[in-house]
């Protein structure tokens, strides 16, 4: 095709999508207006059912709760193929030069490593009073340790994180979150059904089984997280 | 709209055609990083916390994470 037909073909499909995406626009909703009739009425109800402030975290954790598991379990197969596709293929030779050059970066890194994991614990432990939860709290923990690499040296972050330890986390976080549900069953009540005392709205001690459920998910992510870094870096420091 | 939603919004979409632009894989990383944390302010605004937080913990630490570590293994191998 001749770069005149070409262009051609380019100019009329880029009018009728121009056209196409003119004519949805018109037919969207004014901005900021939300439809959705099952936000409103969780909006009412997750507070006096669960006696959590926070309520997208009560969705997360009960009204969608099996969804959630769906997605540890997303989350374990994901890093079990991490694991599997890079496994031992290296020469088993660590890179000698892992030094971290700049004074500053290693000060300022080195010294955000704490903070940021309690930042990260913070979330996770608050995740039904206040925006956050177990994944966005486990990925910054995660985080956090990872900056002992970043900023310090790769042998901190493996003697921070001992692999076995880790994949032993990994599977107690998905485990646990399954063995909620399952608990719920011989209970004699539906999958992730809450059966515990609901506590102070308000308070840590509060929401029955969402906070199991929240540390747990928190465990899986942190342990995913940390294992498919170490996976990642492995690949990098053993060339 | 308020403006500063459509500010916040503007952010975006000028973060967008930043990383499209970006022609260096390892320099179209950290730009992706910035934009990630326009995505998050126009999150906070538009009253998302929860969300905000998620693309904050992707957009920071995962995701530039694996694409450096990557980044740095391909560079070994030329």
């Amino acid at each position: 095709m001749s770069r005149r037909a070409r262009l051609g073909v380019v100019g009329v499909s880029s009018c009728v999508l121009a056209g196409l995406f003119v004519w949805a626009l018109t037919g969207l909703p004014r901005f900021g207006e939300f439809q959705g009739q099952y936000g409103r009425i969780l909006n009412g109800v997750a507070g006096s059912e669960r006696h959590v402030t926070n309520v997208v975290a009560a969705i997360v954790f009960d009204y969608r709760g099996f969804d959630t598991l769906g997605e540890e379990f997303i989350l374990f197969a994901a890093v079990m193929a991490v694991a599997l596709l890079l496994r031992e293929a290296r020469s088993g030779e660590e890179r000698r030069v892992d030094e971290v050059r700049s004074d500053v970066v290693r000060a300022v890194g080195l010294f955000a490593v704490g903070p940021t994991v309690v930042l990260g614990l913070y979330v996770v432990a608050h995740g039904y009073l206040t925006p956050g939860g177990g994944f966005q709290g486990g990925v910054a923990t995660a985080g956090g340790l990872v900056l002992l690499y970043a900023a310090g040296r790769y042998r901190a972050y493996r003697a921070a994180s001992p692999k076995a330890l880790v994949g032993v986390a990994e599977g107690t976080g998905v485990g646990a979150y399954a063995a909620v549900g399952i608990a719920s069953l011989i209970a004699g009540a539906a999958f992730l059904a809450n059966d515990l005392a609901l506590g102070v709205k308000g308070t840590l001690a509060s929401g029955g089984t969402i906070p199991i459920l929240n540390a747990s998910s928190a465990l899986a992510v942190t342990a995913a997280c940390v294992l498919i870094f170490h996976e990642f870096l492995e690949e990098l420091m053993t060339p | 709209m308020i403006p500063l939603q459509a500010v916040a919004i503007g952010l975006v979409a000028l973060g967008g055609l930043a990383v499209v632009a970006a022609r260096d894989p390892l320099r179209q990383a950290l730009v992706l990083g910035v934009y990630g944390l326009t995505l998050v302010v126009l999150f906070v605004v538009l009253q998302a916390p929860d969300v905000a937080l998620s693309e904050l913990v992707v957009s920071t630490v995962a995701f530039p994470f694996i694409l450096l570590t990557a980044l740095a293994k391909m560079r070994d191998r030329e």
